[in-house]
């Protein structure tokens, strides 16, 4: 056990160094926003007006700050999902897939119990929601914890099928009957019960109880994952599979929870996205992204950003959230398309998993599961540190 | 169902499948390549966006079919630069900064689209050739000797990067640096790289792959391949990293989609489970991989950055 | 022992959430109420046009937006405009952000923003917003309805279809089964059917929607279907048909369109294309608006009054015959001599 722990300890050491140099992460941005800079000058965009406008957009005024809230709790949901599952040595992408499970099954439930008041329906709906994700993680988690079946592959399959099942149960047994059907029924399900919206938090803004609770949920996970004895054994098969069965852990079951909370946290951001929403109900448009507006997508971004850390993911995904609000008002402001937001997005993903290595050269830390590192040998860092590697071969008892 | 299985409702179905399944393939061949030799790529889907776009663009302007291709197997070699550097040189976490690729290629290539195409025309498309003879044999002969030539060279690339892999010393090494670099390095592979040079023939299959979507739909428009990427990175898995069995995955998937078509178009298959059916490429390829046997494992340093010291 | 840093961070997270928590409570308390004038007062109109595609899609967005620009300097109009909005999600905030900044009309071009419509509209009794293609105004005071009777062009166009075909089989392309799309697909078969019996042969149309508004590569797969099926005509409803066309195009297969002219897309294989003119309804709209009325009222365009036009590709060399049929059939519609199934 001694020997999970010290690489615990050495991995903690090493996230503390990583988080002592802190300008990667906003170095990275900085870039990015360069680059953009760029872009925008040669589509004949001004951006010094182009970046004054995706400001105020997004942090001007408390109607702005709370629309970049709503748009970051689903985000800060996500991120915390591939979080935890990224500390298994899990590369969770089925977070589109997990996000829809999670609408639909909050929404099925809403509409199955109208009547309830909204001290029991809401914390019942989120619940659901978080349920319906946590089976859609499941499923990927079983197959690879059992049947060795790679993540990407089974996780890239179930974001394709749930966005057809979504499809499906919208336009099919969960459409709402009541619309005119003389031309056809949008895929949307019946208003929603107004017990099981989420109540605003702050007037004339969008700000609503989803935004606390994604926080909360963010720090409780932080606690689950490095407070616990279960997030302990997540962090260990994550650093070490072998060395966790030797030490008796139960990993095929660690791995798979670790997946199925990283899909409910996601599940609970779907539903966010349902009871949040404006239009009160369930709606996609038949698209890929329809539903989710590849926040699946965004919120890896947003974790990688955040450090893989929940707590650091809070800060995160508010950025981000304000960056694609902001994008609209980009948008509008100097004719320059919003999908200059997706590209930033890439561009600082891409920086900062790069800046990690120039990191990297200097101290030995590391910003990968400690699992994937096992390749690499130990460098010639400050004694203080046993790499992980050593740590993770010696059989001590 | 009787009309269904008519000569030639089924010959279109599968010359429509072979023919859905070829960007697939060109980029699940590429991916394999550079699995192979260690490193996983996700951005290709992000690659194939820039890619098809550069070849539209390029179809528009000068509206010579040939050099729009070459243009886009340029656009996959120039990010398939990018994509070495950053997973092999700077050794980044590769399944993120895959993710970043992806990102980028999505916004960036329907940004130009926007910016840069006035009036989106379609292009002019590919011809089939009909191969003579061969396509003259009953019932074979319109299924797979009718297609265009990405196809026939998507298909002809199966053979010949099998023969890559297996029995050239290229390829030796690069399965090498994929199962046990610190090995392969012992005996003097240069192990960074081989993995630029697989990573670089990976990007720019996936850039092949774009033009050939591109070319089969006629026309770009935002996120056109609609996570097709993906789906190739997912049949290298399927696949179990073998040509054959990438082509087996592909053609698998390019059935699926079409047969689904074929019978909604039918009537066969009723609008009220005209969703559920889309479902069916995604559930037939996972249910797939659970029944054969998975005695098949992943090159052993796949993902994991190599560096030399110990 | 010293506090980790994470720990530190997290406190100093908690601190500034804190802060930036009652900053924005305090501004949002003491924030100046937007004055609306009435649109009484005002001369130049803000009109905001929310789409689910590509202003320049030769399809649905495009009908729309062009219809508004030709109208900016005559009707006097602020025109913004947010296109590729398919996320429904977002473009409701981006709909309540133009409500919120006092533009005078929102235009929600989309079937599928209709249940943001119905949510924000009583939120914004001062706001107009139209939505489309629909025909329901939730009998609220600020909502109008517009739609497109799109089953009137598309049973002439399959008229024409039917009598054009040489193998007597159609392939229409629906993208979802809602709004002016499913209109248009069930005129069609509607027309096609009409004309075979007229004529005494059979037709078979082969319909698939693919359950998308933007997948143009599944509108092409689609097309290569029906090809393969031996459909000689095709047609297809969204901004996603250019997927289609192109395989009309290569497959040198007739196309019929709707919402857009679709000639230069193919132009020697669009027939015809059935062309939305917003203008009419639109200047109705502004006019309602600078009266005081922002709502409760469904504008219908059609083949009578002006709203749809057939517009025959003179790139296509159309047989006088079927192009007289056409013209007996338009004249008939608008003067309602023949409705048009549903």
């Amino acid at each position: 056990m001694s020997v999970v722990s010290g690489a615990l300890t050495n991995a903690w050491r090493d996230r503390r160094r990583f988080l002592l140099s802190w300008f990667a992460l906003p170095m990275s941005l900085v870039v990015a926003l360069l680059l953009g800079a760029v872009m925008m000058l040669a589509l004949g965009a001004n951006p010094v007006s182009g970046y004054k406008a995706l400001v105020i957009g997004a942090f001007d005024g408390s109607y702005a700050l709370g629309a970049t809230a709503v748009e970051a709790a689903p985000l800060l949901l996500v991120a915390v999902g591939i979080c935890v599952a990224f500390r298994a040595n899990v590369f969770n992408i089925g977070g589109e897939g997990q996000l829809a499970m999670g609408g639909l099954a909050s929404s099925a439930t809403a509409l199955a119990l109208p009547h309830l008041p909204s001290i029991a329906l809401i914390p019942l709906v989120l619940l659901a929601g978080a349920a319906g994700g946590a089976a859609w993680g499941a499923i990927p988690g079983a197959f690879k914890a059992y049947f060795n079946v790679n993540e990407i592959l089974s996780t890239i399959m179930l974001n394709l099928v749930a966005v057809q099942v979504m499809n499906w149960l919208l336009a099919g047994p969960m459409v709402d009957k009541t619309q005119n059907s003389t031309y056809g029924l949008i895929p949307e399900t019946r208003l929603l019960p107004k017990s099981s919206w989420l109540p605003i938090l702050v007037p004339n803004t969008q700000l609503h109880l989803g935004v606390p609770i994604a926080m909360v949920v963010a720090v409780g996970v932080w606690v689950l994952i490095y407070r616990t004895s279960f997030g302990f054994r997540v962090q260990a098969v994550g650093l070490s599979r072998d060395a966790s069965r030797y030490a008796g852990m139960p990993v095929k079951r660690t791995m798979t929870l670790a997946m199925t909370i990283s899909g409910a946290m996601c599940g609970l951001g779907g539903a966010l996205l349902v009871f949040g929403s404006i239009s009160h109900r369930m709606v996609t448009d038949g698209s890929l992204t329809g539903f989710t507006g590849s926040d699946g997508f965004n919120g890896i971004v947003v974790a990688l950003f955040g450090a893989l850390n929940p707590l650091w993911s809070i800060v995160s995904a508010f950025l981000f959230g304000g960056l694609i609000v902001g994008g609209d008002a980009l948008q509008v402001a100097t004719g320059v398309p919003a999908d200059m937001v997706t590209a930033l997005e890439g561009l600082v993903v891409i920086f900062v998993v790069s800046l990690e290595y120039m990191r990297r050269r200097s101290r030995a830390t590391s910003l990968s599961p400690p699992g994937r590192s096992r390749s690499r040998p130990p460098e010639a860092g400050p004694p203080a540190a046993p790499p992980l590697v050593a740590a993770g071969e010696r059989s001590e008892r | 169902m009787s009309h269904f299985f008519t000569y030639a409702i089924l010959t279109a179905t599968v010359a429509t499948a072979l023919g859905l399944a070829a960007p697939f393939l060109l980029a699940a061949l590429g991916e394999t390549v550079g699995q192979r030799s260690g490193v996983i790529n996700l951005g290709v889907d992000g690659i194939m966006l820039l890619s098809a776009f550069a070849t539209y663009y390029t179809a528009l302007q000068t509206g010579n079919l040939f050099f729009a291709i070459l243009v886009g197997i340029g656009t996959g070699m120039v990010m398939g630069v990018v994509t070495a550097f950053i997973s092999v040189t700077l050794k980044a976490e590769q399944g993120i900064s895959g993710i970043g690729v992806y990102l980028f290629g999505l916004g960036f290539s329907d940004l130009l689209f926007i910016k840069l195409v006035g009036t989106p025309l379609p292009i002019a498309t590919l011809n089939p050739i009909n191969i003579p003879l061969l396509d003259r044999i009953p019932a074979v002969g319109g299924m797979f000797f009718k297609q265009t030539i990405l196809v026939y060279l998507a298909f002809l690339l199966v053979p010949i990067v099998t023969f890559l892999l297996n029995r050239t010393t290229f390829g030796m090494k690069i399965r090498a640096a994929g199962e046990n670099p610190a090995a392969a390095d012992s005996v003097g592979v240069d192990v960074a790289r081989i993995r630029w040079s697989a990573v670089l023939i990976g990007c720019t299959l996936a850039g092949l792959a774009g033009a050939a979507l591109l070319l089969f739909d006629g026309i770009f428009q935002e996120n056109l391949t609609q996570s097709e990427g993906f789906i190739a990175v997912a049949l290298v898995y399927f696949g179990a990293w073998r040509p054959v069995g990438v082509m087996g995955g592909s053609v698998l998937y390019g059935a699926a989609i079409a047969v689904v078509l074929e019978w909604k178009s039918l009537g066969i298959i009723p609008l009220s489970a005209s969703d559920l059916a889309a479902t069916a490429p995604a559930v037939i390829t996972i249910l797939a991989l659970l029944t054969v046997a998975r005695r098949f494992r992943q090159p052993a340093a796949l993902g994991k950055p190599y560096e030399r010291g110990g | 022992m010293q506090m980790n840093p994470v720990r530190r961070g997290a406190l100093v997270l908690a601190a500034l959430g804190i802060a930036l928590g009652t900053a924005a409570y305090a501004s949002g308390a003491s924030a100046t109420t937007r004055s609306s004038s009435t649109p009484r007062a005002m001369s130049t109109l803000k009109v905001a046009l929310v789409a689910p595609s590509a202003t320049n899609d030769l399809a649905f967005t495009q009908s729309m937006y062009s219809a508004l620009e030709s109208l900016k300097s005559t009707e006097n109009l602020q025109i913004a405009v947010s296109a590729n909005e398919f996320v429904v999600s977002n473009a409701a905030d981006i709909i309540e952000e133009y409500a919120h900044e006092g533009y005078n009309l929102i235009i929600a071009h989309g079937s599928q923003y209709g249940s943001t419509i119905e949510s924000l509209a009583p939120k914004f009794p001062k706001v107009s917003f139209a939505w489309g293609t629909a025909g329901a105004t939730f009998g609220m005071k600020n909502v109008f309805a517009y739609e497109a009777s799109s089953n009137e062009g598309g049973y002439v166009q399959g008229y024409m279809a039917a009598l054009l075909s040489k193998s007597k089989v159609l392939g229409i392309c629906g993208p979802i089964a809602t709004g002016d799309a499913k209109l248009y697909v069930d005129g069609f078969v509607a027309g096609a059917k009409a004309a075979a019996t007229a004529n005494k042969f059979t037709v078979t149309a082969h319909t698939v929607y693919t359950g998308s508004f933007s997948d143009d590569s599944l509108m092409a797969s689609c097309a290569k279907t029906f090809v393969g099926d031996g459909a000689d005509v095709l047609t297809g409803s969204s901004q996603s048909v250019v997927g289609a066309i192109g395989v009309a195009k290569s497959d040198k297969k007739l196309w019929f369109g709707t919402q857009w002219n679709q000639s230069s897309l193919a132009p020697h294989n669009v027939v015809a294309s059935q062309v939305y003119n917003w203008a009419p309804i639109l200047k109705q709209m502004f006019t309602e608006i600078r009266g005081g009325t922002l709502g409760d009222a469904t504008y219908v365009i059609g083949l009578g009054n002006g709203g749809e036009k057939i517009n025959f590709n003179p790139g296509y060399n159309l047989s006088a015959s079927v192009k007289t049929e056409a013209q007996k059939l338009i004249a008939e519609i608008t003067d309602g001599d023949i409705t048009v199934p549903q």
